[in-house]
C-alpha cells in the first residue's frame, strides 16, 4: 500500500509570541494510505481537529511538513485552494455552514468553484446527493427548510461532489439519534466501497470507528498514542482506559470476563466474535 | 487575523484604576473630555499629558496597548493636521506654490493631533480597565433618571451586555464558517472588490442565520428562567461609592477648573 498523505514531524503551536502559546500537536509523523478507511481517535484536545486542518491546508504547520502525494502541499502557497479540491474537509456540525437558495446550489458550491460547470457539474451533484442519501425531491428545495439531519446530509454532500481523493469527516454523527447515525455511516461505507477513495473518520465513539475503520490512529496530547487494525489496537484497551478514552463495549465486557479468570482473546471487539469466543469456551467444558 | 480585533477590550488587574466604581470612571472620561475640550495653550496640554501618564501608570495598561488603539484612527489624525496646517490663515513661515503653512496652522495642527489622541487614549483607558459588565452596570445606573422620562434604561443596558457578550463567540463562529467555506474551495482574498464582496455571501448568510438562532435561543433560556426588566431586580455586584471615587472625582473636576483658569491667567 502507498501513503496518500504523509505528515513528517508535524508540530502546531497556537499563539507564538504570546503567554497563551500553546502546542496541539507536537512532532507527529503519521501515513495514510490510498483507498483505507482509517478512524482516528483521540479526547477532547488531544489535536485531532488542528491535525485534520493540515491535511487540506488550512492550517500552515509551525514545523515539519503535510506531503500529498508526495508533494509538499506548501511548496507552492498560491496553489493550496487546489490541494483543498484533492482533500475533502467535513467539519464538525458542518449544517451550519449552508447559504444558498436551493440544496441542489449549495452542493454545486464546491463544484463550481472548481471551475466545472453544465453535465458534469450536474453529475456530481446528483451523484453526491445519492452518496449522502438524499432524496431527489429535495434538490430543489430550500437547504434551512430541512431537518437538522438532512441539513447534515446536504453539507457532507457538498464535499464530496468535489470528488476529493481523500474524504475526511470530523465527528459526522455528533448530535444524530442512534437510527440517523447508522444510516449516515453505512452511507459512508457505502461511499467507501463504491468510490474505493480514502475516507478518514473523526470520532470519540470508539464502537463507531471499530464498526467502520480497517486501521486506528489513536491521538493523546498531540501525539500518536497508537496506530494499527482495530484488532491490534483493542488488544492494548488497559492503555487506551488509562489514556482516558473508551473501549468498544463488547471489548468491556471481555476485559471484565478475563478479570473473572476466563482466558477471552483480549482483541474481540464485535459481538459476534465474543460470541464465537464464549461458545469455544463453553464446548472446552468451562464454566460460563 | 479575526481575533486581533480590539473592540473595547478588557485587561484584567488589580489596581486602583480597575477597584474604582464604574460610574466614577465613566464621569471622569466625560470630565477629562470636557477639559480637553476647554484646554488652550502648552500649560493647559501639559496637565492634560501628565494626567495621562499619571493614570496609565496607576492602571499599569502598557503604553505599547494603549498606542496600539490609536492605529485605526492614525488616518483621521493625519488629515486633520494637514488641514489645519494648510488652511489656518495668520502669519507666513514658510510657503510654496499654492500652499501657505503658517505659524498659527502649526499650532493648531499639533493641538488638533494631541486633542485627538488624547481623547482616544482616555476613553481606551476606560474601556481597558472596566469590564464590559460593570461598565454596562456602570452605564445603567448613571442613567436611571432617564427612566423617568420613560427611556428603557434596563433594556438598553441588558442589549449592550449582550452584544458585548457575544462578540468573541461571533467571532469564533466567523472563523469556522471560514474554513469550512474555504475547504469547498472558497476564495476571501483575491479578486476586485465585487468579486471580493460575492464572496461573502457564503460566510454572512450562515452568520446571520446561527445569530438569529442564537438570539432566539437566549431569549427562550431567559423566559424559562422568568427574566423581566428592570423594575425591582437586584444586583449581584451593587455600586457603591468609596473614599476614592470622591477624590478622582474631585481630581477630574479640579482639572476643568485648571483648564478654565490656564485659558485665562496665561
Amino acid at each position: 500500500m502507498n501513503e496518500i498523505i504523509r505528515i513528517e514531524n508535524l508540530t502546531h503551536t497556537y499563539g507564538e509570541g504570546t503567554p497563551f502559546r500553546r502546542s496541539a500537536v507536537e512532532d507527529m509523523s503519521l501515513d495514510i494510505y490510498r483507498g483505507e478507511f482509517l478512524g482516528l481517535i483521540g479526547h477532547t484536545g488531544s489535536g485531532k481537529s488542528t491535525l485534520i486542518q493540515h491535511f487540506n491546508g488550512l492550517l500552515k504547520p509551525t514545523a515539519g511538513r503535510v506531503l500529498l502525494d508526495g508533494q509538499d502541499i506548501w511548496a507552492e502557497p498560491k496553489k493550496i485552494r487546489a490541494v483543498r479540491f484533492r482533500v475533502g474537509l467535513v467539519f464538525q456540525y458542518p449544517e451550519y455552514q449552508l447559504f444558498e437558495e436551493t440544496v441542489y446550489r449549495d452542493i454545486a458550491f464546491g463544484p463550481t468553484n472548481m471551475g466545472l460547470s453544465g453535465e458534469e457539474l450536474d453529475r456530481r451533484v446528483h451523484d453526491a446527493a445519492r452518496f449522502a442519501g438524499l432524496d431527489e425531491g429535495l434538490l430543489q428545495k430550500s437547504p434551512f427548510a430541512l431537518s437538522g439531519g438532512q441539513k447534515r446530509r446536504v453539507a457532507i454532500a457538498g464535499v464530496i461532489a468535489m470528488e476529493p481523493e481523500v474524504l475526511v469527516l470530523d465527528e459526522p454523527s455528533a448530535g444524530l439519534d442512534p437510527r440517523g447515525r447508522e444510516e449516515l455511516l453505512s452511507n459512508i461505507r457505502a461511499y467507501h466501497a463504491e468510490r474505493g477513495n480514502t475516507v478518514v473518520l473523526v470520532s470519540h465513539s470508539m464502537d463507531e470507528i471499530a464498526q467502520n475503520a480497517d486501521r486506528i490512529v489513536v491521538l493523546s496530547d498531540g501525539h500518536v498514542l497508537m496506530s494499527g487494525a482495530p484488532r491490534e489496537v483493542f488488544a492494548r484497551a488497559d492503555e487506551l482506559v488509562a489514556a482516558g478514552l473508551d473501549v468498544p463495549q463488547v471489548t468491556r465486557v471481555a476485559m471484565a470476563l478475563r478479570a473473572k479468570g476466563l482466558p477471552i482473546d483480549p482483541a474481540v471487539y464485535t459481538v459476534a466474535e465474543l460470541k464465537a469466543a464464549l461458545l469455544a469456551l463453553r464446548r472446552g467444558g468451562a464454566v460460563c | 487575523m479575526l481575533k486581533d480585533i480590539t473592540l473595547g477590550q478588557f485587561f484584567p488587574g488589580d489596581t486602583l484604576a480597575h477597584r474604582l466604581d464604574p460610574r466614577t470612571k465613566l464621569i471622569a472620561t466625560v470630565l477629562y473630555i470636557v477639559a480637553i475640550f476647554l484646554a488652550k495653550g502648552p500649560v493647559a496640554y501639559g496637565l492634560l499629558i501628565l494626567t495621562l501618564i499619571v493614570s496609565v501608570r496607576i492602571s499599569k495598561v502598557r503604553a505599547r496597548v494603549l498606542f496600539r488603539g490609536l492605529k485605526p484612527v492614525l488616518f483621521i489624525i493625519a488629515f486633520t493636521a494637514v488641514l489645519n496646517l494648510f488652511y489656518t490663515p495668520g502669519t507666513v513661515i514658510a510657503q510654496f506654490w499654492i500652499f501657505h503653512i503658517t505659524r498659527e496652522g502649526v499650532i493648531t495642527a499639533v493641538a488638533m493631533m494631541l486633542r485627538i489622541s488624547l481623547l482616544i487614549m482616555g476613553t481606551f483607558l476606560l474601556t481597558y480597565t472596566t469590564s464590559p459588565i460593570r461598565l454596562t452596570d456602570g452605564l445603567e445606573s448613571l442613567l436611571g433618571p432617564l427612566k423617568k422620562l420613560g427611556v428603557p434604561v434596563h433594556e438598553l443596558a441588558m442589549m449592550m451586555s449582550i452584544a458585548l457578550r457575544f462578540i468573541p463567540t461571533l467571532i469564533e463562529e466567523t472563523d469556522k464558517i471560514m474554513s469550512a467555506q474555504r475547504s469547498r474551495g472558497a476564495d476571501f482574498e483575491s479578486g476586485n472588490l465585487l468579486q471580493r464582496a460575492k464572496a461573502l455571501i457564503p460566510l454572512l448568510v450562515p452568520l446571520f442565520v446561527s445569530a438569529f438562532r442564537r438570539a432566539d435561543e437566549l431569549a427562550t433560556a431567559m423566559e424559562c428562567r422568568c427574566y423581566h426588566g428592570g423594575e425591582g431586580r437586584t444586583k449581584l455586584h451593587v455600586l457603591r461609592y468609596e473614599a476614592r471615587d470622591y477624590l478622582v472625582l474631585a481630581f477630574y473636576a479640579a482639572l476643568c477648573a485648571a483648564m478654565v483658569a490656564v485659558k485665562r491667567f496665561f
